[in-house]
């Protein structure tokens, strides 16, 4: 295969994903508002908020450092270059050699690096809980998250994305405990690190309940824009990674058309469903108490272990 | 001359320059000058030849031995330079550099003071002398006098500003447990020297002792090294003592002194002891998670900066040694590749931590000399009045936040790919141990990362929560200099991985016999540790992509003339403008934490709601349940041996004659 197709491929996959990102985000409001009876918003609006926040102008804090207009640029950058290393249509990703699902999980921890310290800066109440919030819940998201990677990588021998995925395509349909648990663990870290209820409330603004929110209250104009669609895209690269290691089926092995508009289609159907499913949960569940994140966490931690665990007892073989 | 004989004249040089440093501090009585311009020079040349020995070792990948006609009649000094020793005298000479060139202005503050600048520069080069002296010792004799020499000089550098009684306490703490360990180093030498009858380490090598002795002295060793290196329980003095020396001295201790304890831990275990046993390396694993863990929950409640940076160390040792075991367990159920793997992942955590400590103790020192402050809750808003220290200390914490791409990343990634070879053990317990201890890993990392966010961001962003803070200045530009090198020597680390792990591949080959070639067979751009489909890392494109799409957005996004950007004070509900005050303050930052964790902790905090102020002391559970009971039971043992002294010359002479009896009797 030729450089410049993989280029194309190392380039237009996050790229993809960075514009269907406000989907996912629409799309997710739309099923929560029928379910709630509401009408809701148009599939396009925010991508209308964007283009919105990108022309208005940009309010800074007096108190605030060069840093807290440097963090949105970081932010989106590090939160685009980790989608950069996930396939998403084709497994033939050269990016997927530049960072391994371990690398992923680190450039996201930089993207959160910046975004606590961004609100540590202006020095107001808000932003200090907004941060010190975050930093509870990512103490034990991210190490659950890295068991959840450990576990897949003990079957697959490997923590290249693209060799996990192929792994699993390899195997075809067999039911491993460990990758139930696994995928369970996932699936609230990933609501943890995502901001959804029960954990945040993104559609919030009572000081009392707001973690992300309250970091980028002091942002405006397009560094709000850059930070809101970063957030997006985080939501995005999730869904997508549990799509990745549990479900790859459809994705295409090279750069075909036909299997590449197959993966497409089969792509978007998955994060149709898990967006549904999302909303479904957010629905259904009220926002914790603060305090009882650190359990909800702590049992995504416990289920990882749990699938490694029943990895190397029940699986060592293979 | 080969290169190998050149490298052990080199780091002989630098024994000499940094003797000639100790001597010539003696001027400074007379001459306050003398230090800047002579001592710290010499100490910065004894850096080079250390880092140039070093980089030569390495990449000569030779052992050179040499006997000094030095040291007691019937046993010479015996000096060797090999791949081991080399790894180590580069970490020093890279921190040593830039310490030298921080000390003028740092120091400069002392002259008019009360403290002895003599004492500072004597014991500064003693210490360096000391350092060097381990490293390249070859038999006990020589390692023990070295050892003591640098625990030593270290003691009274704790002490140098001794009109403070915390200082004073902390550094009898030190000294008292600084003896411990060389006694128990003592005899771990003891019981493998029984063995082929000779201290010199040549003869120990070839004569290791069998397994059970074996055993004993890798007890003695972790318990002589260990407490050195801050390991728990034996870490209660390095947040005590680290703190109390002037910082660029702390930076030494931190980033310098505890890798020799890694050394002389590495030099003993896995070469003098014969063939390791898994079971080592359980207990190492054990030890090393309990203690990255237990440092970091600390290190994330402090509010004194270089506490903080203290108990970091702990934790990061944590991590060296946790490393450490795994690379023990490879080696005792036969993986020697992987065994290679792991403790290349060691050294390069070692390499990290020297370099990111050494920056943010520098950083730390900055912060004292410019806004004469180190308590996190009256710091604050330092990055717009101290910019430069500011960038620096950033890049430091978020390399200790071991995030991609900087340099603390690499090694704990090279640790997670260590781990997770795990399932190629034989043994069931071992593959789930394994894990588990890269869970606690993952643990501490994240938790890392919160006490970095928390020490950058009470310190340097926010306002200003004391006035003397707001009239904080920038420091001079040789302090700014010495950082701006760490800096660089961290850049170095963190983007050419595949160098750093192919000079010190040839250490892992000295130790276990395999090296770890396949980690550059994809090219110098990439990290392949174990195989390139197996897990592949690239800082460089990643720093590249980084900056390239932060600079396209900032250029795309750039002001225009209908959304320009406005300056407004921070949003305040409505309500009175916020005030200093009513920032998040860093105990209240770390308070969520503190909460889940209160197990860790002996917390001791009381609110008055009348005055509106909070108290909050936190302390080490240990100095209950351990140091306390140890202390009143030595006092009993004490009170006990004190009924002896009577003051009547009757009872004495009648204690004499028993002893004179008791001798003959076990003479005949």
């Amino acid at each position: 295969m030729n450089p410049l197709a993989h280029a194309l491929s190392a380039l237009l996959q996050p790229l993809l994903l960075l514009a269907a990102a406000p989907l996912l985000v629409a799309w997710i409001r739309r099923v929560k508002a029928r379910l709630q009876n509401r009408r809701g918003a148009p599939l396009l609006q925010p991508y209308r908020d964007l283009r919105k926040l990108f022309a208005k102008e940009a309010v800074v804090a007096r108190t605030a450092s060069p840093l807290f207009r440097a963090a949105p640029y970081l932010v989106f950058a590090a939160t685009l270059v980790a989608a950069g290393a996930l396939p998403l249509l084709s497994l033939r990703l050269p990016s997927a050699a530049v960072a391994d699902a371990i690398a992923v999980i680190g450039l996201l921890g930089l993207a959160r690096f910046l975004l606590v310290l961004a609100g540590l800066d202006a020095g107001t109440s808000f932003g200090g809980m907004g941060s010190s919030r975050e930093m509870l819940v990512s103490t034990f998201a991210e190490p659950a998250l890295l068991l959840v990677v450990f576990t897949l990588a003990m079957t697959a021998h490997s923590t290249n994305l693209a060799s996990m995925v192929q792994t699993t395509l390899n195997a075809g349909l067999v039911l491993r405990p460990s990758y139930l648990f696994a995928l369970a663990a996932l699936l609230l870290v990933a609501i943890a690190e995502c901001g959804r209820i029960p954990v945040d409330n993104p559609a919030t603004h009572l000081e009392l309940t707001m973690i992300h929110e309250g970091m980028l209250l002091e942002y405006s104009g397009r560094h709000l824009a850059l930070m809101e669609w970063a957030a997006q895209l985080k939501l995005a690269l999730f869904a997508a990674l549990i799509v990745d290691l549990f479900l790859p089926w459809g994705i295409a092995a090279g750069f075909a058309p036909g299997a590449l508009a197959w993966a497409a289609l089969a792509l978007a159907l998955k994060l149709g469903v898990l967006g549904a499913l999302l909303a479904v949960a957010e629905t259904a569940l009220a926002k914790m108490r603060l305090f009882r994140v650190p359990g909800f966490l702590n049992l995504a931690f416990m289920l990882a272990l749990l699938g490694l665990l029943s990895h190397v007892i029940l699986e060592a073989a293979t | 001359m080969n290169t190998g004989a050149l490298a052990l004249s080199l780091a002989g040089a630098a024994v000499v320059a940094a003797l000639a440093s100790a001597a010539s501090g003696l001027l400074a009585t007379r001459w306050p000058r003398t230090l800047s311009w002579l001592a710290f020079p010499l100490l910065a040349l004894c850096g080079a030849a250390a880092l140039a020995a070093g980089i030569m070792a390495l990449a000569s990948d030779s052992t050179t031995t040499a006997i000094l006609p030095l040291g007691l009649p019937w046993l010479p000094w015996h000096v060797r330079l090999d791949p081991l020793s080399g790894v180590f005298l580069l970490i020093l000479g890279a921190v040593l550099v830039p310490v030298a060139i921080y000390g003028p202005g740092y120091t400069r503050v002392f002259r008019n003071g009360r403290d002895s600048l003599a004492a500072l520069g004597v014991f500064t080069g003693l210490f360096v002398t000391g350092m060097l002296g381990v490293l390249l010792a070859d038999d006990a004799f020589l390692f023990m006098v070295a050892w003591e020499l640098m625990s030593l000089a270290s003691y009274f550098l704790v002490t140098f500003q001794h009109e403070v009684a915390e200082h004073r306490r902390a550094a009898f703490l030190y000294l008292l447990m600084a003896h411990i360990a060389g006694l128990a180093i003592l005899l771990a030498f003891g019981v493998l020297a029984a063995s082929g009858g000779s201290f010199a380490f040549a003869v120990m090598r070839s004569h290791p002792p069998d397994a059970l002795w074996a055993s004993v002295a890798f007890a003695l060793a972790l318990l002589g090294f260990g407490t050195k290196a801050g390991l728990l329980p034996l870490h209660l003095w390095l947040p005590e003592a680290h703190p109390a020396a002037p910082s660029h001295i702390s930076a030494l201790m931190s980033a310098v002194m505890l890798k020799v304890a890694v050394y002389g831990f590495i030099r003993v275990v896995f070469e003098l002891l014969g063939p390791p046993q898994w079971g080592w390396g359980v207990t190492l694993v054990l030890v090393g998670a309990t203690t990255a863990v237990v440092g970091v929950l600390f290190a994330l409640q402090q509010t004194d900066l270089k506490r903080l940076l203290a108990y970091s160390s702990v934790e990061n040792l944590g991590i060296v040694f946790l490393a450490l075991g795994l690379a023990l367990i490879f080696l005792g159920s036969g993986h020697p590749a992987l065994a290679a793997l792991a403790l290349v992942a060691a050294l390069y955590q070692a390499l990290n931590h020297a370099l990111l400590k050494g920056l943010l103790f520098l950083g730390a020192g900055a912060v004292l000399h410019g806004a004469h402050e180190r308590n996190l809750e009256r710091l604050g808003g330092l990055q717009r009045r101290m910019p430069r220290t500011g960038l620096f200390f950033l890049i430091g914490c978020m390399g200790m936040a071991a995030l991609p791409p900087l340099n603390g990343f690499v090694s704990e990634w090279l640790t997670f790919q260590a781990a997770l070879q795990a399932w190629q053990l034989g043994s069931g317990l071992l593959r789930i141990l394994v894990p588990v201890a890269a869970a606690a890993l993952a643990l501490t990392a994240a938790l890392g990362a919160a006490a970095f966010v928390r020490a950058y961001g009470s310190a340097f962003l926010g306002r200003a929560r004391s006035r003397h803070v707001r009239r904080a200045h920038e420091v001079g530009r040789g302090m700014l200099v010495a950082q701006a090198l760490l800096v660089a020597a961290c850049a170095a680390a963190a983007l050419l991985p595949t160098t750093v792990v192919g000079l010190f591949s040839s250490a892992a080959r000295q130790l276990t016999g395999a090296g770890l070639e396949q980690a550059g067979s994809r090219g110098w751009l990439w990290l392949t540790p174990i195989a390139p489909n197996v897990a592949s890392y690239a800082p460089i494109p990643i720093l590249l992509v980084l900056a390239l799409l932060g600079g396209l957005l900032v250029w795309a996004l750039r002001p225009s003339r209908q959304a320009p950007v406005r300056r407004a004070d921070p949003w305040d509900c409505g309500y009175a403008p916020p005030t200093p005050r009513m920032q998040y303050s860093a105990a209240g930052f770390a308070q969520p934490i503190r909460r889940v964790f209160a197990m860790v902790y002996a917390l001791d905090e009381d609110t008055d709601a009348a005055t509106a102020t909070h108290r909050l002391l936190v302390r080490d559970r240990l100095w209950g349940w351990l140091y306390a009971p140890l202390g009143a039971g030595l006092d009993r043992v004490a009170d006990f041996a004190r009924r002896a002294q009577t003051g009547h010359v009757r009872r004495y002479l009648s204690w004499s004659l028993i002893t004179l009896l008791v001798l003959l009797w076990i003479i005949s």
